[in-house]
C-alpha cells in the first residue's frame, strides 16, 4: 500500500462526494428537459444540501438514538461502497476490502439501518415505508446476486477489480450472457435507487412513496446526510454498472497520467448514463407496489438466463 | 508431558457439570446459592471446556475407555478435531448463557430452582458427552440424556397445557429421530456386532447400505436439527422453554445434530455418493425457504426466532450438501471451502441466536409479554438489551461486518465453483440454488427488521411497557459475552478459519488454513486475493470513521442544534401507538406474495359489523398434509386394536391359548 495509492484512494472518495450530487442534479435536469419543464440549475442538489445543513434538526419526541445514528451509518456505508467500486483505477488500496458479494452486503446494511430508523418514531408512514423498502430489497437482492454470479463466472473472480480488468482486456466479442446480465442489472438498480417503475423520487403522494415515506420525519443535517447518501448510492450503482459492463477507460495500476485520464472518461460515461436514466424514467410510469415482484421477478429471470447462457453456450469460449 | 490430557479435562468438565447439577439438589430452595454460585460455577466450567478444546485443536486424536456401560461394551470416548470444534462451540456459548441464567431465573416460577439447576447441567454434560462418544452405545445414552433433560427443561412451566403439549411433541419427534439414528448405526456395523465407531469405519458397506445409513442419519439427526418435514416441534418447544434454555437448544443443541450428521457422512460411512449431496441440499433449501418465510409472518417473538433457527439449519444442510457433492467428486479443496462455511456458520449461529433468544428473555421478564403486538419502544427503557440485540439482528440478517455474513460469503464462494462439477446437469442447477440462498438471506433481513423494529422501536403499544426495567448486571454480562463473540467471529475470519481448519482437514484431508493464513489476519481470501477477498475490519473502520468524521465536520462547519417536537401527524390527529404497523401488518407483503406457502384463516370485517375486527391465523401446511393424517391413522389403528380389549379375563386367556397353539405350530425345531 503506497502513499500515492492512499492519496488516490482519498481523491476517489472526495471525487465521489463531489460528483454524486452533481449526478443527481444532472438526472433531474435531463428529466425536466424531457418532460418539457424548465430545468432546475445543475447545482441545485448542492444548494439543497447547504440549506438543510444550515437548518435546525427537529426531532420527534419518540426518536431514539438509532434514529439519530442511522443517517451517519448510512452515509458511512455508501462512502465505503464508493471507495470499493473502481471509479478511477482498479488498483486502489481499499479494493480488496470487499468483493461484489460484500458490496451487496454493504447496501443491505444501509438498508437495514434506514428501515429501522423509519420504524423508530412509530408513525404509520414510517413503518409502511420500512416494510416496502425491505420488500424491494429482498426481491432485488437475489437478482443482483445472479448478475454478479454471471460476471464472476466470466472473470473467474468476484473481486470487482479483477472483473473489470478481465472484461476490459478480452477480445471484443459480444457475450449474450452479459447482455442479459446488463438488462437485469439495470432493472435492479432502478429498484434499488428508488427510481420510477418502483418508486418516484419526486413524489410525496402517501400511498405510493417508499423512500420518501421512510425519511418523512427527518430534517436538517440528518436529512441532508440521507439525501447525500442516496445520491452516493446512485453514483455507486452507476459506477458499478459502468465498471462491469463498460469497463474501458478505468486505469489499472497507479500511474499519474492514467489516473488523470480516467477522470474525464468517468465524467463522460456518467453524463451519458444519467441522461439515459432520465430518459427511461420519463417514458415509464410508476407501477403499483404489488407489481414490483413482477418487475424484479423479470430481472431475476433475465439474470438466471444470463447465467444459464453462460454455462450452456459460452463455457468453452 | 502434562498429567491431564485435553480429553481428561473435557471429561472432568462434564463431571463437574454433573456435580454442580447435583449440588443444586442438595439445597433445592436456596435461591441465592443456586443462581449466584452454581450457575456462575457452571459458566466457569464452560469456559474451561471451551479453552481446552481451543488449545487441543490441531492435535492428534486422543481416546479413553470408561469402565461403565454394558458388560463387554465399555464407553469409548475420543477427542478429535471435529469433536473439539463443537466442544468449543458448546463451551463458549454455554458460558454466556449460564452467566445470563444466573441473573435470569426468578423465585417462585415453575420448577424448583434446584431441580432446574440439575436438569440444566445434565443437559450441558450430556451434550459434551455426545460429542466425545466413540461408540454407538455411549452416543445413544448421551443423546437420550440430552433429549430427556431438555424435555424437562422445556416443560419447566408445566402448569400450562400448551407447554405440556409442546414438550410432548418434542419428546415424540426426538424419539422418532433417535430410532432412525439407532438404525443407522445398526446398518453401519454391517452385522459385525462391533458398535464402536472404529469398527464402523473399518466396515466396507455396499453403496446401497451406505445410502440407507446416510438417509437414516439424515432423517434422525434432521429430526433433532429441525429439517423439513420433521421441524414441527421446534417452533412449539422454543417458545415454551425459559429463554436461557431456548438459547441453549437453538444455539447449541441443534449443532450436536449437525455434528452427528458430519460424523456419520464424512467419517463413519466411508466415501459419499454424489446424490447424497443433492438430497441434503434439496432438503436444506426447502427448509431454509420454509423457515425464513414462516419467521417473517410470526407474531410471537420467540416463535419468530425459532423459525429463523429452522432457516439457519437449512442453510447448514445446504453447505453440507455442497461439501458432500464436492467431496464425492474428489474436489476436496472446494469441499473444504463448503465445510469451512458450514463450521463457521455453526459457530456464528450459536453466538447470534443465543444472543437473540436471551434478549427475548430479558424483554419477557421486563414486560411479561411475548406477543409482538403488545411490545414496542423498548429501546427507551432497555437500552442495553436493545443495543446488544442490534448486533444479533445484524449478524442474523447475514450482513457485514458481523459473523453471519462471513459464513454466507464463504458459502456463496463455494457455490461459485459448482459449475466445475463433472456432471451433466448438476453444474447448471447448483449455481441457481445460490439464488435461493440469496433470497433466504434477504428475507432473513426482513424478518430481523420486523423483530427489532416492532420490539424495540416505535411507540410503546401498551401502557405497562413504560414500567419495563433494563436487564440486570448478570444478564448484561452474558449478553455482552455473546455479542463479543459475534463481533469477533465477524471481524477476525482468517484467525477463526485457522482455528477450525483442523476439523476440515481431518474430514476431507485438506484444509483452507494455508491459503488463508498466507495473507495475514486482516484479509480473508480463501482461494486467491485476485479471486475474492474480504476485509471486515477495514469495513468496520471505514464505516465508523466516515460516520464520525461526517458528524464532526457537520458540527464544525455548520452547527449541532436541534429541538424536539411532536411527530408529524399528516393532519390526522389520532396518531396513537395503535396507528403503527402491527406484526401482522408488517408481514402483509410476504403473505400476499407467497400466499400458496401459507395456510391462512382470515376474518375480514364487514360494513354491518357492530364490533368490526380483523384476524389472520397462519398455519403450517404440513400439519394438515402430513401430521394430522398421520395422527388420524395412528388413532384409527389404535381404535381397531381396542376391539381386542374385551375387558373379560376369559377372552385374554383365550388369546394366550391361541398364541401358544400358533407358536407351537410355527416354531417347530
Amino acid at each position: 500500500m503506497s502513499i500515492s495509492g492512499l492519496l488516490w484512494q482519498l481523491f476517489a472518495i472526495v471525487l465521489a462526494l463531489a460528483l454524486a450530487p452533481l449526478l443527481t442534479g444532472w438526472v433531474n435536469q435531463c428529466r425536466a428537459w424531457l418532460q418539457n419543464r424548465s430545468a432546475p440549475p445543475l447545482l441545485q442538489p448542492y444548494y439543497m444540501l447547504h440549506k438543510l445543513f444550515l437548518k435546525d434538526v427537529v426531532l420527534a419526541h419518540g426518536a431514539s438514538p438509532i434514529f439519530r445514528f442511522a443517517p451517519f451509518a448510512m452515509f458511512g456505508c455508501m462512502l465505503l461502497a464508493c471507495a470499493i467500486i473502481p471509479t478511477l483505477s482498479t488498483d486502489l488500496p481499499f479494493a480488496p476490502a470487499a468483493d461484489t458479494i460484500a458490496l451487496v452486503g454493504v447496501f443491505g446494511l444501509a438498508r437495514i439501518f434506514i428501515s429501522l430508523a423509519a420504524m423508530d418514531i412509530g408513525t404509520s408512514f414510517g413503518t409502511l415505508g420500512g416494510r416496502r423498502e425491505m420488500l424491494v430489497g429482498f426481491l432485488a437482492e437475489p437478482a443482483l446476486l445472479m448478475v454478479i454470479f454471471t460476471m464472476a463466472m466470466i472473470a473467474q473472480s468476484t473481486s470487482v477489480a479483477t472483473i473489470v480488468e478481465t472484461l476490459a482486456h478480452r477480445d471484443f466479442v459480444i457475450y449474450p450472457s452479459l447482455a442479459f446480465a446488463g438488462i437485469a442489472f439495470t432493472f435492479v438498480s432502478f429498484a434499488e435507487n428508488a427510481r420510477v417503475p418502483i418508486d418516484n423520487p419526486a413524489t410525496h403522494l402517501e400511498l405510493t412513496m417508499i423512500h420518501e415515506a421512510m425519511i418523512l420525519e427527518y430534517s436538517g443535517r440528518h436529512l441532508a446526510l440521507i439525501e447525500w447518501a442516496a445520491s452516493l448510492k446512485l453514483y455507486a450503482y452507476s459506477c458499478l454498472g459502468l465498471a462491469l459492463f463498460f469497463p474501458w477507460g478505468i486505469a489499472e495500476g497507479d500511474s499519474f497520467l492514467g489516473l488523470l485520464m480516467s477522470i474525464p472518461v468517468l465524467v463522460a460515461k456518467l453524463a451519458i448514463g444519467g441522461a439515459l436514466l432520465a430518459f427511461i424514467e420519463t417514458i415509464n410510469a410508476k407501477v403499483r407496489i404489488f407489481r414490483a415482484p413482477e418487475f424484479l421477478g423479470t430481472a431475476f429471470l433475465f439474470a438466471v438466463l444470463g447465467l444459464l447462457v453462460r454455462l450452456l453456450l459460452e463455457s468453452r469460449v | 508431558m502434562p498429567i491431564l490430557l485435553p480429553i481428561d479435562v473435557l471429561l472432568l468438565a462434564a463431571c463437574a457439570w454433573l456435580a454442580v447439577g447435583f449440588a443444586g439438589i442438595l439445597a433445592p430452595r436456596n435461591f441465592f446459592f443456586i443462581s449466584k454460585i452454581l450457575f456462575p460455577l457452571g459458566a466457569a466450567v464452560a469456559v474451561l471446556a471451551g479453552l481446552t478444546s481451543l488449545r487441543f485443536l490441531g492435535g492428534a486424536a486422543e481416546t479413553a475407555v470408561l469402565a461403565i456401560g454394558l458388560p463387554g461394551l465399555p464407553f469409548h470416548l475420543r477427542l478429535d478435531n471435529l469433536t473439539a470444534v463443537f466442544a468449543l462451540l458448546v463451551g463458549f456459548a454455554a458460558a454466556g448463557i449460564s452467566i445470563f441464567a444466573a441473573g435470569y431465573f426468578r423465585k417462585g416460577e415453575g420448577t424448583a430452582p434446584g431441580l432446574m439447576c440439575l436438569q440444566y447441567h445434565v443437559f450441558l454434560a450430556s451434550m459434551l458427552l455426545v460429542l466425545l462418544a466413540d461408540d454407538a452405545y455411549a452416543f445413544m445414552v448421551a443423546w437420550e440424556c440430552m433429549a430427556l433433560s431438555s424435555f424437562f427443561l422445556v416443560t419447566t412451566e408445566h402448569r400450562h397445557a400448551e407447554i405440556r403439549r409442546a414438550g410432548y411433541l418434542y419428546l415424540l419427534i426426538a424419539h422418532v429421530g433417535a430410532i432412525a439414528i439407532l438404525l443407522s448405526f445398526g446398518v453401519m456395523t454391517a452385522g459385525s456386532g462391533d458398535y464402536s465407531f472404529a469398527g464402523m469405519r473399518a466396515q466396507q458397506l455396499s453403496s446401497f447400505w451406505a445410502s440407507v445409513a446416510f438417509l437414516l442419519a439424515l432423517f434422525g439427526f434432521g429430526a433433532k436439527a429441525g429439517l423439513l418435514p420433521v421441524h414441527v416441534w421446534l417452533p412449539e418447544a422454543h417458545p415454551a422453554a425459559p429463554s436461557p434454555v431456548s438459547a441453549m437448544m437453538s444455539g447449541v443443541m441443534l449443532k450436536t445434530a449437525i455434528y452427528g450428521l458430519l460424523r456419520v457422512s464424512f467419517d463413519l460411512v466411508g466415501s459419499p455418493i454424489w446424490w447424497w449431496g443433492v438430497v441434503a441440499m434439496t432438503v436444506g433449501l426447502a427448509t431454509a425457504v420454509f423457515g425464513v418465510l414462516y419467521s417473517t409472518v410470526q407474531s410471537d417473538m420467540k416463535r419468530l426466532l425459532a423459525y429463523s433457527s429452522i432457516e439457519n439449519i437449512g442453510l447448514l444442510a445446504v453447505a453440507l450438501g455442497l461439501a458432500l457433492l464436492f467431496h464425492a467428486y474428489r474436489m476436496d479443496g472446494l469441499a473444504a471451502l463448503a465445510m469451512t462455511a458450514l463450521l463457521y456458520h455453526c459457530l456464528a449461529h450459536a453466538g447470534f441466536k443465543s444472543l437473540l433468544f436471551l434478549c427475548t428473555g430479558s424483554v419477557l421478564h421486563a414486560t411479561k409479554e411475548r406477543s409482538l403486538g403488545k411490545l414496542g419502544g423498548l429501546i427507551h427503557r432497555m437500552p442495553w438489551v436493545a443495543w446488544l440485540a442490534l448486533a444479533g439482528v445484524i449478524a442474523s440478517a447475514g450482513l457485514p461486518p458481523l459473523s453471519g455474513f462471513v459464513s454466507e460469503w464463504l458459502l456463496l464462494q463455494a457455490f461459485l465453483f459448482s459449475p466445475g462439477l463433472p456432471h451433466s446437469w448438476l453444474n447448471m442447477v447448483v449455481p441457481v440454488a445460490a439464488a435461493v440462498v440469496a433470497l433466504v438471506a434477504a428475507l432473513a433481513g426482513f424478518a430481523m427488521v420486523k423483530f427489532y423494529g416492532i420490539v424495540f422501536l416505535g411507540q410503546m403499544r401498551e401502557e405497562a411497557l413504560k414500567e419495563a426495567q433494563d436487564a440486570g448486571p448478570w444478564e448484561r454480562a452474558g449478553l455482552l459475552w455473546l455479542a463479543g463473540l459475534t463481533l469477533a467471529l465477524g471481524v477476525l475470519p482468517s484467525t477463526v478459519i485457522g482455528i477450525i481448519d483442523a476439523a476440515t482437514a481431518q474430514l476431507l484431508g485438506t484444509g483452507l488454513a494455508e491459503r488463508v493464513e498466507e495473507h495475514g489476519w486482516l484479509l480473508l481470501a480463501p482461494i486467491t486475493p485476485e479471486r475474492a477477498s474480504y476485509q471486515p475490519l477495514i469495513f468496520l473502520v471505514v464505516i465508523v470513521a466516515a460516520g464520525l468524521l461526517g458528524r464532526i465536520l457537520v458540527r464544525r462547519l455548520y452547527h449541532g442544534r436541534g429541538r424536539r417536537t411532536a411527530a408529524w401527524d399528516c393532519g390526522y390527529v389520532f396518531q396513537g401507538p395503535r396507528a403503527q404497523d402491527t406484526a401482522e401488518g408488517f408481514s402483509q407483503p410476504i403473505r400476499r406474495i407467497f400466499e400458496p406457502m401459507f395456510r391462512m384463516e382470515r376474518h375480514f370485517p364487514t360494513l354491518r359489523d357492530e364490533k368490526p375486527y380483523y384476524s389472520v391465523k397462519v398455519e403450517d401446511h404440513l400439519w394438515h398434509w402430513l401430521y394430522l393424517p398421520l395422527a388420524r391413522l395412528v388413532n384409527g389403528i389404535s381404535t381397531l386394536i381396542t376391539a381386542l380389549q374385551g375387558g373379560r379375563i376369559a377372552i385374554y386367556l383365550l388369546y394366550s391359548f391361541l398364541t401358544l397353539i400358533v407358536l407351537l405350530l410355527v416354531a417347530r425345531p
